[in-house]
């Protein structure tokens, strides 16, 4: 293999050159382009109702894609999400069958949440633990909890307010789910692009001792996004449980990989370090739109899943297969 | 010291095994009995197989997620040719079932060492596509007992010196992977590619070559698993082993394999699965709900990952190193 010869360019690309060849552009593309394809492949597709019915396919996992963007950003990362979502429903329904009120159970699912995160957190960053690992066995274990709570049963019978989360409209078809999902979204783009947080997050991907010695708390930032992924999945577990308005322990079963392929689609280095959460809205966007066409051709579930897996190995493998026929 | 530490750590686990056993007994005085022990052997006679080929992927700084899919397609592979040629011998069955499975594992391996993506991405990816693949093979049907043919489904269960075949399997594989770990070259590269890669790229080892193997290495072990599995069973459908990758990692963890590379031994993977397959054979008999084994995998995989890495502290080892080769 030839060493690639660097040389210094005369001038820095244009602002808006670089704008232009990112990876969020590209992807912008591709998602006009499934929606065009998609128009084409079905009729059913341009429908304002539908368009909305759409949207449900990914702004649940977006909330917890988000946090997770910043987790691995970070260099760490959270396979149990989807456990957490699980717990924190059987938790609600639990609430649900003692009579427990819609605030009630928002606190309780927010709470599960928060103590989900807060657990995996002090795990990595207390005993310095690998993440991978952690939230491999907290998967297990949170998922176990609703299991033994459970077992082959579901909880039903919530309150009929409850069901606003998941099934209520805030104008004509702009559902609730979305604007918690639009807001959720700027909330998080000035928190990694506008803060000092966001700067310390960046950081400690790119460099963990250098961000410790110029002064940033490793463990602290790292404790926070893990507490922050477990309230997005107690979120997510609201919006879904009153979509669904039943919970069985299966719930939710491998959004965990959906999530990480999102945040990846998005542009995130899955080593840490870089990434932008424009590119996870936008990658949000792509896969609602495969997987709701993919559904209005009649293609099957584990079928879109093939799509999914491709996608996130595809997304990786191209750019570095492509930087490498370049160098030849 | 090393020594001593890694032993201490196979006598800990004898011992919570023992312990175990013993807590049992009091409750069901039948379990202990040496026929039961050879039942619960050969019923986690899988689970051993593909803690061994995790166990090597692991040591080398990586994980497979993608074992449990990979022997389920296998076995459909496998039950399909079996339902369409009941002629053909056990032994090329066997072959293609291994065949098969290290063909699934070097294309793991290849992404990881030719593409340098890394191995939780690939195997997350290829875990999807593989149980995918299954679906559009068989387009959603199960092989049934009576398509299968006999000698297909008697293989494993045939009883060899009052063991079936699956266990001796098993059996074997311990002894051929514990030689070939530490008596091979292949074995040493295995450990100082993840012990720490830039050392071993000194010393002369393509650890992107090392990791490929031990990749091939598991999918060979979990396609031979994948036959075994859907003749055991006499059935073969999508969704066979589902999370079953979970509870092999956790017998790597629990055996103490660090998550890092380089620690581990196959004789602390058998243990660590033994450990599980004692649990999981347990609990209907001292009246616990199956429903429980998920979360006291997942309890034990917590409680062992903070154990090694307390042992692993003692010497010095520094945990949040981050991986040099992927940069």
């Amino acid at each position: 293999m030839n060493t690639t010869v660097r040389s210094i360019p005369d001038r820095l690309r244009s602002p808006f050159e670089q704008r232009l060849k990112s990876w969020e552009s590209l992807l912008l593309l591709v998602a006009i382009a499934i929606f065009v394809a998609n128009s084409f492949a079905s009729p059913y597709f341009l429908n304002a109702w539908n368009l909305s019915d759409a949207t449900f396919n990914f702004t649940e996992k977006a909330m917890i894609a988000f946090a997770m963007a910043l987790l691995i950003i970070s260099g760490e990362i959270d396979l149990s999400v989807a456990a957490i979502i699980a717990l924190a429903s059987t938790a609600m329904g639990a609430a649900a069958q003692m009579g427990v009120g819609t605030p009630g159970l928002v606190f309780i699912g927010l709470n599960v949440g928060l103590l989900c995160g807060a657990f995996n957190g002090i795990l990595v960053t207390g005993m310095g633990l690998p993440s991978i690992v952690v939230t491999i066995g907290t998967m297990s274990l949170f998922r176990g909890i609703s299991f033994i709570v459970l077992g082959d049963q579901a909880y039903g019978g919530y309150p009929a307010s409850f069901s606003y989360f998941g099934q209520g409209y805030v104008w004509w078809v702009i559902s609730f789910e979305f604007v918690l999902f639009a807001i959720i979204a700027v909330i998080y783009a000035v928190l990694l692009h506008k803060t000092n947080f966001g700067r310390a997050v960046y950081a400690i991907g790119n460099n963990p001792m250098g961000a410790m010695f110029s002064g940033i708390r490793v463990q602290r930032v790292k404790f926070i996004l893990f507490l922050l992924t477990g309230l997005m999945s107690g979120i997510a577990a609201v919006c879904l449980t009153a979509r669904l308005g039943s919970t069985r322990p299966s719930i939710a079963t491998g959004w965990e990989l959906e999530i990480v392929t999102m945040v990846v689609l998005g542009g995130v280095s899955i080593l840490g370090g870089s990434g932008t959460i424009v590119g996870v809205v936008i990658a949000a966007f792509v896969m609602g739109l495969v997987t709701f066409g993919l559904g209005l051709l009649n293609v099957p579930g584990i079928v879109m899943s093939i799509v999914i897996g491709g996608l996130l190995i595809g997304v990786i493998a191209l750019p570095r297969l492509w930087t490498m026929w370049r160098s030849r | 010291m090393l020594k001593r530490l890694i032993t201490s750590r196979e006598a800990l686990l004898v011992g919570a095994i023992g312990l175990l056993l013993i807590l049992i007994s009091t409750r069901f005085s039948g379990f202990a009995a040496p026929s039961n022990l050879a039942n619960v052997f050969n019923d986690t006679s899988p689970l051993i197989l593909l803690a061994i080929g995790q166990m090597i992927v692991i040591l080398t700084k990586c994980i497979d997620l993608s074992v449990a899919a990979n022997l389920a397609l296998t076995g459909m592979v496998v039950s399909m040719i079996n339902v369409a040629m009941p002629g053909l011998p056990i032994i090329f069955i066997v072959a293609i079932a291994i065949g098969l499975g290290a063909v699934l594992g070097m294309f793991n391996g290849i992404l990881v060492w030719k593409l340098q993506i890394p191995p939780i991405v690939v195997t997350l990816g290829t875990m999807t596509i593989f149980r995918g693949m299954i679906f559009l093979l068989s387009d959603g049907k199960w092989v049934n007992s009576h398509e299968m043919s006999p000698a297909f489904k008697a293989f494993p269960r045939a009883e060899v010196l009052g063991l079936p075949v699956l266990s001796w399997i098993a059996i074997l594989a311990v002894i051929v992977f514990s030689i070939v770990m530490t008596r091979t070259t292949l074995g040493r590269a295995f450990y100082a590619a993840g012990g720490n890669p830039h050392a071993a790229t000194y010393a002369g080892i393509n650890v992107g070559k090392t990791q490929f193997w031990a990749f091939t290495i598991s999918g060979a072990l979990a396609g031979l698993t994948g036959y075994l599995w859907v003749s055991r069973f006499a059935v073969a459908y999508v969704d066979i082993a589902g999370g079953f990758e979970l509870d092999v990692v956790a017998a790597c963890v629990i055996g103490g394999v660090s998550i890092m590379g380089g620690i581990g031994t196959v004789a602390g993977a058998l243990l660590g699965a033994l450990f599980l397959g004692i649990i999981k054979n347990a609990l209907p008999v001292v009246d616990i709900s199956p429903f429980w084994q998920l979360a006291i995998s997942g309890g034990a995989i917590i409680i062992a990952v903070i154990l090694n890495a307390q042992a692993n502290r003692k010497k010095g080892r520094i945990i949040l190193k981050q991986a040099e080769q992927a940069s």
